[in-house]
Formats: C-alpha cells, structure tokens, sequence
C-alpha cells in the first residue's frame, strides 16, 4: 500500500527513476576489492607452504623421523620431539575435553543465561582467551611448578631434590589446557545452543531426569561440536611455544619422556631452539626446514583425522544407530 | 511395577466441584485443577483457572493463539518448569495428590502424565530405542520385557505393522505422520495414566491427521486424553469435554456438543461460530 503513494507521489513529480538503467560493470569494484583480498591470502599461504615444502622436503626420510638428533642438531632426526609433541597434546585433551565440556553444560544446562553466576564465568573464559600465551607459560611456572609441584615435593618428598616441583610434560600439557580451554568451551556451548528444546522436553516428558536427559540426549546430540573444539584445541596446543619453554620442554634429551615428570622434547620448541641458538645457522637450516614439515604435517594429520571422525558421527547419527 | 492399573477410580469426596459448565457430576474425574495463576517472570498468562478433567474422557483446549491453553496444558506434568523464569499458584491435583507438592521429583509425575508435542520430536536413535527411552530412564533392564513394550506400544500408536521388520531404521526415516505416532507410542510405552496432547495434528497433512484422530478415539478407552487444538472440527470430532480460553482465562467448560451447539457465553459463541480467532 505504501509502496502505491510512493509511486503515485513519484510520478506527479514526473522524477520517475529509470530502473532499466543500469550501468555496465556495477559490482565490479567490490567483487574485485574482494577477490583480491582472497588473492593475498592464497598467495600467502601459496608462499608459505611452497618455502616450507621445497625447503624440507629433501630433508625428510625414515631416518630423520625415526632418530634423535645428532651432532648439536647438525645431524640425525627428530622423533623425540615428534613423541613429545604427541604426548604433550594427548595429555593436554585429556584434561582440557572433560574440563570444558563440563563447564559448557554447567553454563548451558544448569544456569539461566542472565543470572549474574553465568555472566561473571562468560567474562572469565573470555578473559582467558585474551590472555597472552607467554603470562600462560610464567603462570604454569610459577602456579603448578613452584606452587602444586613444589607443594608435593615438601609434603611427600622432603629428602630428594625436586621430583614433581620441576619443569615436566604434566605441567606443560596443564597449561596448554588452560590456554586451549576457552576453546572447548565456547564450541561446546555452540554445540548445546543448537539442540532445539523439543528434544530436551521429549526426554522429560517420558520421565528422563536432567542428569538422564544430558547424558542419553544433549551430549550425543552435541559430540560433533565436542569433536570440533578438541581439533581447535589441539591444533592450537600442538603448534604453541611460549606455554611450554618455562613448564617442560626441554632443549635435548638423551631419553623420552615415560612418566609425568619427565621433561620432554617438542616440535615447537625444538624449531625455535635451532633458529635461536644454534652456532652454525647454515648448517641447521636443511633441518629447519625438515621440522617445521614434520610439524605442520602432524597438525593437518591430526586435524584430518579429528575431521574424519566428527563426519562420520554426523552421518551416524541421523543413520541407523 | 510398570502395569500401572488405569481405572483405579479415586474419586476427590471433599473438594467441592468448581464451576465447570455443564459437565455431569456423575462422572469421575481423573485431574482437578483448583485456582491456578502462571506467570512467565512478571507477566502473567493464566488468570484463576479451575478445571477437571474427566476420567478416561478426551477433554480438548481451544482458543485463539496466545490465550494460555498450551501453557496451561504443560502446568499438568510440570513442564513448565523447565522453562526458567516461571512461577504460578494454585492446586493441580491427580487422583487427589497435589502433583507439585506430593510428589518428589517431576520426572515421577511425568511417567503417569505423558505429553505429545506439536512438532513430533523423536530422538535421534533408531525405532526401537525411541519407544524403549522411557523404560530405560526409568529404570527398566530387563531385555524382553522392553522388547514386548515396544512392541505393544507401537501397535497401540497404530504404527506396528508399518515398522515392523525395521526397528533398528533411524526414527528420522519415517514420515511426518508416522514419527507423530512414534512420538505417541514412545509416550505410551511409560504406561501414563493421562495423555497430554499439545496440537498433535498441526503439523500433519490430513490423511496423517485422520490416523492421529482415529487413534485418540481408541486411546480414550484407557486413557484420560487432554488435547490442545486449534482447530475446532478437531476438537468437536475427538472430544467429549471442551474448555475455551480467551486472554488466559477460561471462559466456558462443558460437554463438547455443548460447548459447540448451546454455549453459554457470548465469547464461547463468537469463538465457536468463526467470528473472531
């Protein structure tokens, strides 16, 4: 109706825009403002991969991933680094899954979204995810190092030197958890968030507890979105070093990590110590650029399979069961 | 345990029957409710609203949308609670026990008060462990014995003979008509005393809406069927009771062919005849 008044006011003033106008070429600037953004970002990437491939592929063969490396790092592999790195993340998602996804059905089950508990625990993992990841590595020192660990230490080993209050992969991987944690629990709660309530009361109309309704119901419903912050989570902890230079990770090792205390050797940490600290730059660099490979492939591999699982679970789940 | 005996007739002596139109006293009632105001955090929906609902009978809600007759129907399992922010007052009594005061938890309630919803809401699991949810929070393990419910259940919902052979088919391969009825036989399943319906037809095409409507009229021999429609041919074919909300009050409640053909309020009027709604 008004769409009427307007025309008829339009055409008393005989100022009828002509629609058929159109000029040819509209769009082609923000459509080319556009693609050129995405431009850079593959010839980046474009760079970045293809230095990396072509400067690390002749490094790497069986031997390289399969042995420790020898002769200051001029030499040899770099599998202890490679099992360290794997070690670190595994332990860190065991800590991080249970931890966020409980705090995610804490704030999504149990709270209501407005009341204040809520809006302060939001704040907090907000926080945390803004928080530099170095003050994460001097908090790992200074909290589960000298205060956790070095409280252990004076209430059951009092006789030996430090046993647990020392660098070591627990407090490494507790501290990727910290910094990984925010990340769980942001795609948890999206995950929950996207459960219509439908589903929810179905489970209470039939007299299903809440306890009995989040475990048979919500969390089956919402595992892909579990998966999906553990993929972020790792990919972002296996590729940190700033956590783990004060809490663990260790310049070289003779032996790998087997218990909790061991330190340990790390793809990271292993790349930044032969670009800082080695005497002959020259002679690292086929090295170099062996590892930072061996480290990109290990993230793409893990978030591949992390990828491949959660798809296979979107499939079954709408599949017979 | 689970063979819950549905004409175990407890008649309310001492409270007095509320203003119910022209229902018959001589028939039992099944749910007294007494008083009942509900508020959505400040706003209020439910005005002083006091209803029975008769023993094995069909009793429909109609109204317009947005006069409370949903919201009054999920305040008789206690549904409404978890939705946060609600409060009411007022009695809902089943048999004569005060279901928000006699009884521990909601999930008890549930069990004797099943609920359908508009949108048929199967989980996402195969047939069988839709139908076999109930039993299974409740506690229930024994293997053939959920399979003989299942089963029973299912040809209750009419839906056996269209599943049979496939109950380990994801529920999400059924129609939108037969996931209604899974829905109904999954409610079933529990052995509820009464039957909450909450517009079970809306979503459904009409062939769909006819089988529902066919299986309420058997369910009504066993079961005491509350169901909120909107449509008023609905409610005048399924139900032997209609209750009329307007605005969050209950205007008029009475025998459906009453309701339907002598109503007492002018409102009750205008709403059955079209002339608003």
């Amino acid at each position: 109706m008004s769409c009427m008044a307007q025309q008829t006011y339009v055409s008393s003033r005989a100022a009828v825009p002509n629609l058929e106008f159109r000029p040819k070429g509209r769009g082609i600037v923000p459509r080319g403002l556009t693609f050129a953004a995405v431009l850079i970002i593959l010839l980046m990437l474009a760079i970045i991969m293809g230095n990396i491939l072509v400067g690390g592929m002749g490094t790497i063969s069986w031997e390289f991933l399969t042995h420790p490396p020898e002769q200051g790092m001029k030499a040899g592999g770099v599998f202890p680094a490679i099992f360290g790195t794997v070690a670190l993340v595994i332990l860190m998602v065991i800590a991080v899954v249970p931890i966020g996804v409980f705090t995610a059905i804490y704030l999504q089950e149990y709270t209501s979204p407005t009341s204040w508990t809520t809006r302060l625990i939001r704040v907090a993992i907000n926080n945390l995810a803004g928080v530099p990841s170095i003050v994460f590595g001097l908090f790992g020192l200074g909290f589960f190092i000298a205060f956790v660990g070095g409280g252990i230490d004076t209430l059951f080993f009092p006789e030996e030197g430090p046993v647990w209050g020392q660098p070591a992969i627990i407090w490494a991987s507790l501290t990727l958890a910290l910094l990984t944690l925010p990340v769980v629990i942001v795609s948890t709660e999206e995950a929950l968030r996207t459960i219509p309530r439908e589903l929810r009361e179905g489970s209470y109309a039939l007299g299903g507890t809440r306890l009995q309704t989040i475990w048979r119901i919500i969390i089956p419903q919402a595992l892909p979105g579990i998966l999906t912050g553990s993929i972020l989570a790792v990919s972002r902890g296996a590729g940190e070093v700033a956590p783990i230079m004060f809490t663990g990770a260790a310049y070289y090792l003779p032996y790998l990590p087997g218990k909790l205390n061991d330190q340990f050797m790390e793809l990271g940490y292993h790349i930044y110590i032969m670009a800082t600290q080695s005497p002959d730059i020259e002679a690292t660099k086929p090295i170099l650029y062996g590892t930072v490979l061996v480290l990109l492939l290990l993230t793409f591999s893990l978030n591949s399979v992390a990828i491949l699982i959660r798809s296979r679970m979107r499939r079954s789940r709408v599949g017979a069961q | 345990m689970l063979v819950r005996n549905n004409t175990n007739n407890v008649r309310i002596q001492s409270v007095e029957a509320p203003a119910t139109g022209g229902m018959e006293p001589a028939e039992q009632h099944k749910m007294l409710v007494e008083d009942l105001d509900f508020f959505y955090g400040e706003v209020q929906v439910l005005f002083d609203i006091s209803l029975l609902i008769r023993l094995n009978r069909v009793t429909a809600l109609i109204g317009p949308s947005g006069c409370g007759k949903s919201t009054f129907l999920r305040t008789l399992n206690r549904m409404n609670e978890t939705i946060p922010g609600t409060r009411m007052s007022g009695k809902v009594l089943l048999d004569g026990h005060n279901i928000y005061e006699d009884f521990d938890d909601p999930s008890s309630i549930r069990t004797r008060v099943g609920m359908v919803f508009q949108q048929s809401n199967p989980f996402p699991k195969s047939i069988f462990d839709n139908v076999a949810y109930g039993l299974c929070v409740n506690g229930i393990k024994d293997k053939r014995l959920i399979r003989d419910v299942v089963e029973w259940s299912l040809q209750q919902a009419a839906l056996w003979d269209e599943v049979r052979g496939k109950l380990d088919n994801s529920a999400f391969t059924l129609s939108g008509g037969q996931q209604q009825r899974l829905c109904i036989a999954r409610a079933l399943a529990i052995r509820p005393e009464v039957i909450l319906m909450d517009e079970p037809a809306s979503a459904l095409d009409p062939v769909s809406t006819a089988k529902i409507e066919d299986l309420i009229g058997e369910l009504r021999k066993q079961y005491t069927i509350v169901i909120v429609t909107h449509n008023m041919q609905q409610a005048a074919r399924v139900s032997d009771y209609t209750a009329f909300f307007y605005e969050g009050k209950l205007i008029e409640a009475g025998q459906t062919k009453q309701i339907f053909t002598r109503p007492q309020m002018k409102k009750t009027e205008d709403y059955v005849t079209g002339r608003f709604g």
